[in-house]
């Protein structure tokens, strides 16, 4: 059958054919654009179509309502959602609990990785070097959710944790399913994503800059803080990008190891958009508010030039 | 608002209209294949659904859902008619019945019925008017659990969960019918509120509810989701004291945990599920076998030793008994009669106190209140 036809084209239809390929083709010849263009229409394609037409959809969505006995979406335009979000303490509790504990959580990792990265880049030697990458990039291979569970044992009331603070004499740590232990448990999930950039940022200091600075008299304090302190701050703003905006929209650790009192927004999204009721425009006017907290953190992280070290 | 409503009250008439001629014509023809159904996790067990494909020729198709409110978000997705059945609970039953969502049933084909406790046969939480939209399953009452070793004297009222003696130690099911628990301990500790039928709530009722929830919110160590988190509470010491299900204390039981459970001296709340057939089935053969077969003792008994939880049909009992020694007694399938009563099913908040007057808070109220609780 294939054969056949390639019998066919070959032969009988050989140079008609050549010439409509030629046709066919010439102008991506003559117009590089146009070649470039169709090049590109798949991928943006499918990034406007799967991507943003999704974050569209969810700001319109923030803007509807639902018929409450029916649950159906009810088009009419109003601002009831976001209304209710705001004018309800519990709800205005959330926000801020979760933008606080994110911001607790990005400057925890910070203040552990540039020294660990300071370290790996600049003291370590070649093997310990890669010994620390591993070891850093080898919680990444284990499942999130296993993590998570992981620390809910260590942190229960007679969890690891306490056996081991009562063995050397010590009074229990009473913290499992606490805010504490979310905090706690987002900064050892998201540490990696913060000592990766801060590495690269800190590897590329020329060692030359740090002589120079030397030469000219500073201080080892003086040359932290003036020099390597602001060469190394894109990649700290850079890595505080993801730590910051990974615990604004985490949802399970709330859910595994936070207590009463710990739902995030992503909770909140959860319970409202699919598991109850259905309000899928009530969670996304939720789902919004991360969104914006977010757009505000990049605009503030890009004046201080974060972008310009990616 | 209105006008919605009575078009789909409108068009849950038409789907009953057109589904009773048709579950009628469909007595002599054969089986459809299959059946795809929304349950619990487990209630699709195949210790009982295998022996039912063997014997119906119905391939069951499973869907797990983790919440009533789930249940009913999959039986309206795809515009209905994905699923055939549903094992809705009392919080989800009525939603079903007056969304149009689920059809009668025709409970002189399924014989088991017959053998029910009287007050399964036709509950209120799936039966409207007369007409059954489902066949009662099983139940069990929400119960108190404690640590005996570490809360004594043994409690004997719900106070005990409002007690800031217990702070941190406490843990209670997320889920917005549990509204209707601390409504039942208002109903008798308060009454002068007035309080009838925990889930019908006039506003000063339902805000009493919701001050008293709150105010135990600091003594809550966990809102707990799945029974599998109440059971590891309880494990490790995090919880000594919370609101439960039989079935949870069995498990921490055959585990060694020291734990008992009551039911405290205000009375209890409880759920009963019950399998519900799809307005837009294409499978109704399939689904009748299901029926004949699930409300069958054997297969009732089976259930509820499996599960822990506690049979309709009275003369599983004895069949209990052979499966699991002494395991009647401990689920109360041996009751009398009066002990049912006693019990305040799990039923949808609506609009509707009962008397015709629309003053009472519906069940999205109850979401909302719920969330701003546990927030």
């Amino acid at each position: 059958m294939e054969r056949g036809d390639l019998v066919a084209t070959t032969t009988a239809g050989g140079p008609s054919l050549r010439r409509a390929r030629r046709r066919l083709f010439a102008p991506f010849w003559r117009l590089p654009w146009l070649r470039t263009a169709l090049q590109l229409l798949g991928p943006v394609g499918w990034m406007t179509l799967i991507y943003v037409a999704a974050l569209a959809a969810l700001f319109v969505y923030a803007f509807w309502g639902i018929d409450v006995f029916t649950t159906k979406v009810v088009h009419t335009w109003n601002l009831d959602n976001f209304r209710e979000i705001f004018e309800s303490g519990p709800f205005r509790g959330v926000i801020w609990r979760t933008v606080w504990i994110a911001a607790a959580v990005t400057a925890t990792c910070a203040a552990i990785a540039f020294p660990f990265g300071y370290y790996m880049a600049r003291v370590a030697s070649g093997r310990t070097r890669t010994l620390l990458f591993v070891l850093v990039l080898l919680p990444l291979w284990s499942s999130y959710l296993v993590r998570v569970y992981a620390w809910k044992v260590i942190l229960a009331n007679d969890g690891v944790l306490n056996w081991s603070l009562e063995k050397i004499g010590l009074p229990g740590a009473h913290i499992g399913y606490s805010n504490t232990a979310m905090w706690l448990v987002f900064t050892y999930i998201w540490l990696p994503f913060m000592i990766l950039p801060v590495y690269a940022a800190l590897e590329r200091i020329p060692h030359s800059y740090i002589e120079a600075s030397r030469d000219l008299g500073a201080s080892g304090l003086t040359t932290l803080r003036r020099v390597v302190l602001p060469l190394a701050l894109p990649g700290l703003v850079a890595g505080s990008i993801f730590t910051f905006s990974l615990t604004l929209g985490d949802y399970i650790t709330p859910t595994l190891v936070g207590g009463a009192g710990s739902t995030f927004i992503g909770n909140v999204v959860y319970s409202t958009g699919l598991g109850v009721s259905g309000n899928l425009p009530f969670a996304a006017a939720f789902a919004a508010i991360p969104l914006v907290v977010m757009a505000i953190y990049l605009a503030l992280a890009k004046r201080t030039g974060a972008f310009d070290a990616l | 608002m209105r006008r919605a409503k009575l078009r789909h009250l409108a068009l849950a008439l038409v789907a009953v209209a057109l589904a009773a001629p048709a579950a009628g014509t469909t007595k002599a023809t054969a089986n459809e294949g299959s059946l795809s159904m929304i349950a619990w996790e487990g209630y699709l067990d195949a210790k009982w659904v295998k022996p039912f494909e063997r014997q119906s020729g119905c391939k069951v198709k499973a869907k797990y859902a983790g919440s009533s409110d789930e249940m009913v978000t999959l039986m309206r997705s795809g515009g209905g008619g994905l699923y055939d059945m549903v094992s809705a609970s009392g919080d989800a039953s009525l939603r079903l019945i007056y969304g149009g969502d689920v059809q009668a049933v025709d409970v002189s084909k399924v014989p088991g019925w017959k053998q029910f406790f009287r007050g399964f046969q036709s509950p209120p939480n799936n039966t409207v008017k007369g007409k059954h939209y489902g066949i009662s399953l099983q139940w069990g009452p929400n119960t108190l659990m404690f640590n005996t070793k570490k809360v004594a004297p043994a409690p004997r009222s719900w106070s005990a969960l409002y007690d800031p003696k217990f702070k941190g130690k406490i843990t209670v099911p997320n889920n917005p019918i549990q509204i209707a628990d601390a409504a039942l301990y208002l109903s008798k500790t308060r009454p002068s509120l007035g309080i009838k039928d925990p889930y019908e709530l006039t506003k000063p009722q339902f805000d009493a509810a919701i001050a008293l929830l709150k105010k135990q919110r600091p003594l809550v160590k966990k809102y707990w989701g799945l029974s599998s988190d109440e059971v590891s509470l309880f494990k490790n010491g995090d919880a000594v004291l919370g609101a439960s299900w039989p079935y949870t204390t069995g498990q921490l039981q055959a585990a060694k945990v020291p734990v008992k459970e009551v039911i405290p001296r205000e009375g209890a709340t409880g759920w009963l599920d019950t399998w519900m057939l799809s307005a837009k089935t294409k499978h109704p053969n399939c689904a009748y076998a299901w029926y004949r077969y699930i409300s069958s003792p054997k297969v009732q008994a089976l259930q509820a030793v499996t599960w822990g939880e506690t049979p309709v049909n009275k003369l599983a009992c004895p069949l209990m008994d052979k499966l699991a020694k002494g395991s009647c007694a401990a689920y109360h399938a041996n009751a009398p009669e009066s002990f049912y009563a006693s019990i305040k099913f799990w039923k949808t908040p609506l609009a509707d106190c009962g008397n015709g007057q629309k003053k009472c808070m519906d069940y999205s109220q109850w979401i909302k209140a719920w969330n701003e609780v546990i927030s």
